[in-house]
């Protein structure tokens, strides 16, 4: 299962319930709003790093351009994808949990 | 039908536009905008004020060619050169202030270069006092 964020970290609690709730190992894809929480130096960042340690994460990097978050302003152990990126996560890891 | 007619020549009040919300997740971020421009066209007083993840919309560099929607993010420089308008022109006695709060843009490890124009950063002590001195407050 692939675990998707689209809120922000800063408005929502959406990724602090996908963090608690999703299985170590499984991949989390933030996208939309939820890209924010992949950027380096904020409040939620030692949370976000912590999660990166028991999941493979990925961010969405239209979101990130649209957004003005340039690539090193990304945190370190994040991956940046592209939509056939996330099609290729979707094959790979079955269901997806959308955290809205 | 007799046109009606409304009594407001030269009333001016002194209004806020609070916006909280990063720019595409949700639409009122746009809402807001469009509000702050007619302001502008009836020459009122704004502040227009970015809390929370609102400070995320006047965040430099963005580009929303790959996800298919429009970048309002150059119509915030046009406010900027309004309320410089306002500042030159003696005739005008429009005030327009762009503020930010300390507090949200530090969350979110940003610092004012991020920004693509040019804000007044106010604690939240600070802001809240310019609240509490409008007549009309937009919230988005």
């Amino acid at each position: 299962m692939i675990h998707t964020v689209n809120k922000s970290p800063f408005e929502r609690n959406s990724l602090d319930s996908c963090i608690r709730l999703s299985e170590k190992g499984s991949p989390i894809l933030l996208l939309e709003d939820g890209v924010y929480a992949a950027t380096s130096g904020t409040n939620v960042s030692d949370k976000v790093s912590d999660a990166a340690k028991d999941h493979p994460m990925y961010v969405m990097g239209p979101d990130l351009e649209a957004r003005g978050i340039a690539s090193d302003k990304i945190m370190d152990g994040i991956t940046v994808v592209d939509y056939g990126g996330f099609v290729d996560l979707v094959v790979e890891h079955g269901a997806v949990n959308s955290w809205l | 039908m007799s046109e009606v007619e409304f009594d407001t020549a030269g009333v001016v009040k002194n209004f806020m536009y609070v916006n909280r919300k990063a720019p595409y997740g949700t639409i009122y971020a746009l809402e807001v905008l469009e509000a702050v421009l007619i302001s502008a066209a009836f020459e009122q007083n704004a502040a227009i004020v970015f809390v929370d993840d609102g400070v995320y919309q006047i965040k430099k560099d963005q580009d929303t060619t790959a996800i298919n929607m429009k970048n309002f993010s150059p119509t915030y420089g046009i406010i900027e050169m309004e309320k410089e308008d306002a500042e030159e022109d003696e005739d005008m006695d429009m005030v327009w202030r762009i503020i930010v709060e300390k507090e949200s843009m530090e969350a979110r490890g940003l610092t004012p270069d991020d920004f693509k124009v040019e804000v007044e950063v106010l604690s939240s002590d600070e802001l809240a006092k310019v609240m509490a001195e409008q007549e009309v407050v937009i919230s988005g």
